[in-house]
């Protein structure tokens, strides 16, 4: 499967800014057998970076442990309504996505 | 033929510039801490080889988890000044699941679905000053979520 479409809200709740976002992937973690019995080959994301007006706020290292089709919550400090999220990702085998949404 | 030394320089700097993008991204993904085996060889590899428990890093949890291919984690950390939050599941093939750093416009907090193989302990880092602190919470599993 290739990477799918993101899905994120940023919402703000009294002074903070609550960020979820939806990530489309398999999260493979080389363990699992296809139903011809063979390996599923290892294919995770690696890394998410959140930005906040182009500046990031939060860098995260993540495993194959985490489960199929990500979903983070994240709190940001602040924010206005209006003011610019991206969350990006990259995977072990180099591909990427972003996405990218205003403070409601 | 001969080779023109200004072209070969040029063509290393370039190489160079085009490398090191892939290599600083490389970089932040702790290959040691996610290969380790063990909570305890993952905590070497994050550095926080005896974290100090501590009663402000909060995990919010089920106790008892009906499908492990997707365990809710939730971690708040109220220890002042913490910069990175690390997760790790004892009893995974690979315990460390994830670090996350925050600058000073995220607080230090995130939510989180895991997979588990079976029933673990669950073990928080977050790291402040320097220091690093540790919580846990067993999660029991009922059905695992890594196999297939």
């Amino acid at each position: 499967m290739a990477a799918g479409p993101m899905k994120m809200r940023a919402t703000l709740n009294g002074g903070v800014t609550d960020v979820r976002v939806l990530m489309t992937h398999p999260m493979e973690t080389g363990q699992r057998k296809d139903p011809d019995g063979k390996l599923v080959p290892l294919h995770f994301i690696q890394n998410v970076t959140v930005k906040l007006n182009g500046r990031t706020v939060v860098e995260s290292q993540i495993s194959q442990g985490i489960s199929r089709n990500p979903v983070f919550t994240f709190r940001l400090k602040g924010g206005a309504k209006g003011d610019r999220i991206e969350v990006s990702w990259i995977d072990n085998h180099g591909e990427t996505n972003q996405t990218e949404t205003a403070v409601a | 033929m001969r080779i023109n030394p200004i072209r070969r320089s040029l063509v290393a700097v370039l190489a160079a510039a085009c490398l090191k993008p892939f290599a600083a991204l490389a970089a932040t993904w702790n290959k040691d801490g996610f290969g380790a085996k063990t909570a305890a060889d993952a905590l070497k590899a994050l550095g926080a080889g005896n974290p100090l428990p501590s009663k402000d890093v909060l995990i919010e949890a089920p106790q008892i988890a009906e499908n492990g291919a997707v365990v809710p984690i939730e971690i708040t950390s109220n220890v002042p000044g913490t910069t990175s939050i690390a997760v790790l599941i004892d009893k995974n093939p690979f315990p460390l699941v994830g670090k996350f750093d925050f600058t000073a416009g995220a607080l230090p907090f995130v939510k989180l679905n895991a997979k588990m193989g079976e029933t673990s302990e669950v073990r928080v880092i977050a790291e402040a000053g320097g220091r690093h602190y540790v919580a846990t919470q067993e999660i029991k599993v009922t059905i695992g979520g890594c196999g297939g």
